[in-house]
């Protein structure tokens, strides 16, 4: 062997054990021009802008909750201004010196007026507040979870400084709407899993397919003494191209629609919102996306078609 | 001559076939090939001829009997090792079954791929081969672009390109001029020489004179008759019973 030929064919080995090429092209190829490279394209986009959508809603929903786990609000529930404002102050002398406790703030009249303006109007400033009787509020921040014997305790230590007070953990009020987040992430997984499912089924319909039509070639193959692992890599390597390419113009896809809804939910400035970006983690999470489908796609036609080939002498 | 026990290549004993439920296209086969003999099967259409090939090529396993292939049991024998044995049987089949989407270099190179030759290893053997053929000028070919003629001999030339131990033929002539089938037929027997059990399926009676001390098996009705009308096989192959270009007595 001269040395060009010896290059030869050391450089065919290379591309057949790194693209698994080499072996006989037993089936037509019709790389990118069928369905499937669409098929999963698309199938890969939705799962990646479900995913994205329940990681963002798990983002929101740990954050919130990490924020609000241990915060408590006072109410110092009392018309006449003069009690209300002494009962506060006695409230947050002894819940400061109440263990747990990390923080206690009498939450200030301009504040509080800033907090009621959307509903009460600007100029009600110190008009509302005078008009309306707004109870006092005190933001605590205990050292761990806000339990309901937690909660208990704070109301038992402040019954004798101020009997008109009302404690309640923040994150109860938010309860509702962690329910609707846990309750939108299950839809997205559920989503994912049932793009999973849609892919495996469409990568097995094509495998069936592409087997009915080349019945004829592999009938040869197998007389000429080719094998089902042979025959099979032939359709998992057709399979593994379009799912790649499929899979790379999904995730493409998918990342101007992620970037492009994230902007627009970044313009609203909503705090719950914004806390919902992802993360780099989250990102590579993501980024497996076209990988999984690829591997899915390959390993399910493998499966199709030796299962197929069994059948066959 | 005589064959020395356990030498056989293939060994028939009393095999059927029938597709389906309709009645045996094949019945009581029993009868051996042995290594570096030259077998001619011939019989009227619808005889079973090439049912018996399928046997052969093992595209088809009986519906009863025993057969038994280079020492294998070939009724039990795991499906993953069928492709092993198969690689030792050239196939030229009646219809040339060439992949469409191959060139005719393609075709012929396909036995060696899927033995695992490498590109390089096969380059040379299979331009050799199709020069041999005749067709060193279409080996970018498409089948579809091929006359009936250069399919065949695309179809042949893959049959020979891995030397196998057993050729089976199934009219390997039918589409070649004169020429061209003695030609091919030179080829088997070239082959034969080398140790090839040879055993072409055939119509024409001229090509059975063509090659000398070839046996013939004929098949009447899905049974094997040797021409005195007795249906068993092989013939008693004794010194001076064999006839070249004839049938054995």
């Amino acid at each position: 062997m001269n040395p060009t030929e010896l290059l030869e064919t050391r450089i065919t080995g290379a591309v057949r054990a790194v693209t698994g090429a080499g072996e006989p092209e037993l089936v037509p190829q019709s790389r990118l021009s069928g369905p499937m490279p669409w098929v999963i394209a698309i199938m890969v986009a939705m799962t990646v802008i479900a995913l994205a959508g329940g990681l963002a809603l798990r983002n929101t929903a740990m954050s919130a909750q990490a924020g609000l786990e241990g915060g408590l609000t006072v109410q110092i529930v009392e018309s006449r201004q003069s009690e209300r404002n002494a009962q506060g102050e006695r409230a947050v002398e002894r819940l400061r010196s109440t263990p747990g406790v990390v923080a206690a703030r009498l939450v200030p009249d301009e504040e509080l007026d800033r907090l009621i303006e959307p509903w009460l109007g600007s100029d009600g400033g110190a008009s509302s507040t005078m008009a309306i009787p707004i109870p006092a509020l005190i933001d605590v921040q205990l050292s761990g979870r806000a339990s309901e014997a937690r909660v208990n305790e704070i109301k038992a230590a402040l019954a004798s400084v101020a009997p008109a007070a009302r404690v309640d953990a923040q994150s109860s009020w938010l309860e509702p709407v962690y329910d609707a987040i846990s309750s939108l992430q299950w839809l997205a997984i559920a989503l994912v899993l049932l793009l999973t499912l849609a892919l495996a089924a469409a990568v097995l319909m094509a495998a069936r397919t592409a087997l009915g039509t080349n019945r004829d070639t592999i009938e040869i193959v197998h007389l000429l003494g080719g094998t089902d692992g042979q025959i099979a890599r032939v359709f998992q390597r057709s399979i593994g191209v379009d799912a790649a390419a499929g899979g790379l113009v999904g995730f493409v896809l998918a990342l101007v629609v992620i970037l492009f809804l994230g902007r627009r939910f970044a313009g609203l400035g909503a705090g719950l919102v914004e806390q919902g970006s992802l993360g780099s983690a989250d990102w590579v999470l993501l980024a497996t996306v076209p990988v999984i489908a690829a591997i899915l796609a390959m390993v399910t036609a493998r499966f199709t078609v030796m299962h197929a080939l069994r059948k066959m002498l | 001559m005589s064959q020395p026990a356990g030498d056989e290549i293939v060994q028939f004993d009393n095999v059927g076939l029938r597709y389906g439920t309709d009645k045996e296209v094949l019945r009581n086969l029993s009868f051996t090939l042995y290594p570096g003999s030259f077998y001619f099967l011939t019989g009227a259409s619808g005889a079973g001829k090439t049912s018996l090939l399928r046997l052969l090529y093992l595209a088809q396993r009986p519906s009863r009997g025993m057969i038994r292939m280079f020492g294998s049991d070939a009724i039990t024998l795991p499906r993953d090792r069928l492709p092993m044995l198969r690689r030792r049987i050239g196939v030229v089949f009646q219809d040339f079954r060439l992949v469409s989407h191959l060139s005719a270099f393609d075709n012929v190179a396909l036995p060696l791929r899927v033995a695992g030759a490498s590109e390089a290893d096969l380059r040379r053997p299979v331009s050799d081969m199709l020069d041999w053929v005749g067709l060193s000028d279409r080996m970018d070919a498409r089948p579809a672009t091929l006359s009936g003629g250069e399919q065949q001999r695309v179809a042949i030339a893959r049959a020979v390109i891995a030397r196998p131990e057993m050729l089976v033929a199934d009219e390997p002539t039918g589409n070649v001029d004169p020429e061209m089938a003695v030609k091919l037929l030179r080829l088997f027997e070239a082959l034969n020489g080398l140790g090839t059990t040879v055993v072409v399926a055939t119509h024409d009676v001229h090509l059975l004179q063509k090659v000398p001390d070839s046996l013939i098996m004929r098949l009447n009705k899905g049974q094997l008759a040797d021409p005195t009308g007795a249906l068993r096989f092989p013939p008693r192959r004794t010194a001076g019973t064999a006839r070249p270009g004839g049938s054995v007595a």
